[in-house]
């Protein structure tokens, strides 16, 4: 089993976006799109990637919906200082925030989390002092961003990886 | 609108309000990157037309062709997945550039720290 | 009818408020007044013509323009990423 489908998820997603792509479910595009997706699979084992292991599906799905409604928030955050401000971007500001998460598939969820919530983005990840260096667009408190990033994912994320 | 000729009203209705609330965003973000004062405010000024306003969009498209062709017509989650996973990294880089440039300069407003000047 | 009237009109206006919003990044684009301020004007306005294209898409009821808003979503991304890449280090292939 696990020599014909070293990556099963990849496979699977793989096999789903031929699917959209064709806009059918038809056996001949199942059948194509299944050997494109087991052949990438292989070629993908070839290269011998870092293999990821979630270890609690639930977690990543309860995290996946945090993330949802913090981005809606920030969206509404940041529209109302581009639109109401008298002088946008005057509270603009670097944070560095020290790191305890250490899994790579980690910090690289983190960075994808932070960076595509708007307001915040992911700068530069210094793995030697395990510092984070993150650009903010309404940095009054800093306290509150560094518990923000802490305690609401970065706590999550070493339960699903580590 | 040929095409919509047996569409039900709250579809339509629907869709408006999806497509309408998308625009809106982007154009708030857009009208960030016009307003915000320097460089690093402006970077997050696209993020609201690459999150809540494609995924408002994405969503009155998902559900007109799908009322429409009264079949799920989902294939807008493609986009919607390759621009979630590919913003940050443009982004990301992109101040990382802007970054390195101004820390080589010796601009007074990033911080500098040992930055290592990348591998050639 | 009025229901598809009402989607007529706000097609239209949220074309308007996506051409407002390209234009807004044009001047981004043009002004600058760095390099990096023109790179994230461009990168903004593929992101506002994939929606723009997806707009014309619910208008003409055709799967040709969801293609079209595909194919610019994946080239800005690599052309972004080819002008940051070349800000960083001179060069873009090494």
């Amino acid at each position: 089993m696990n020599w014909l489908l070293p990556y099963p998820l990849l496979s699977a997603a793989l096999l789903v976006l031929w699917l959209l792509l064709n806009q059918s479910v038809s056996a001949g595009h199942v059948i194509l799109g299944s050997v494109l997706a087991l052949l990438a699979a292989w070629a993908m084992a070839a290269l011998r990637p870092e293999k990821a292991r979630i270890r609690r599906p639930g977690a990543a799905l309860r995290l996946a919906g945090l993330v949802l409604i913090d981005i809606l928030r920030s969206n509404l955050a940041v529209g109302r200082i581009i639109v109401r401000s008298r002088e946008p971007g005057v509270n603009a500001g670097f944070l560095t925030i020290p790191l305890d998460l250490r899994d790579r598939q980690g910090l690289a969820v983190l960075a994808i989390i932070i960076t595509s919530t708007p307001g915040t983005i992911w700068v530069n990840y210094d793995a030697a002092k395990g510092t984070l260096l993150l650009h903010v667009l309404d940095l009054v408190d800093e306290t509150v961003w560094v518990r923000t990033i802490k305690d609401r994912y970065e706590r999550r994320l070493m339960e699903i990886f580590e | 609108m040929n095409a919509a000729g047996n569409l039900p009203a709250w579809a339509a209705l629907l869709t408006a309000l999806c497509v309408l609330v998308g625009a809106a965003v982007a154009l708030i973000g857009s009208l960030g990157l016009l307003r915000l004062g320097s460089f690093y405010a402006r970077v997050h000024a696209p993020t609201l037309g690459t999150t809540l306003g494609m995924a408002s969009v994405l969503a009155g498209s998902a559900l007109y062709f799908s009322v429409l062709e009264a079949r799920p017509v989902v294939h807008e989650i493609l986009i919607a997945a390759f621009v979630t996973l590919t913003t940050p990294v443009t982004l990301m880089l992109l101040v990382r550039a802007a970054l390195y440039r101004d820390r080589t300069e010796g601009s007074g407003e990033v911080p500098g720290g040992t930055w290592r000047r990348p591998r050639r | 009818m009025s229901a598809l009237v009402i989607l007529g009109w706000a097609i239209t206006s949220a074309q308007v408020m996506l051409g407002l919003a390209m234009c807004c990044v044009t001047y981004r684009l043009v002004a600058g007044p760095r390099a990096q301020d023109r790179i994230l004007g461009l990168d903004t306005l593929y992101v506002n013509a994939m929606l723009m294209l997806v707009t014309f898409g619910i208008r003409t009821g055709g799967t040709l323009y969801f293609e079209a808003a595909l194919v610019i979503g994946l080239l800005g991304f690599v052309s972004t990423l080819a002008l940051a890449k070349f800000l960083m280090r001179g060069e873009v292939i090494e």
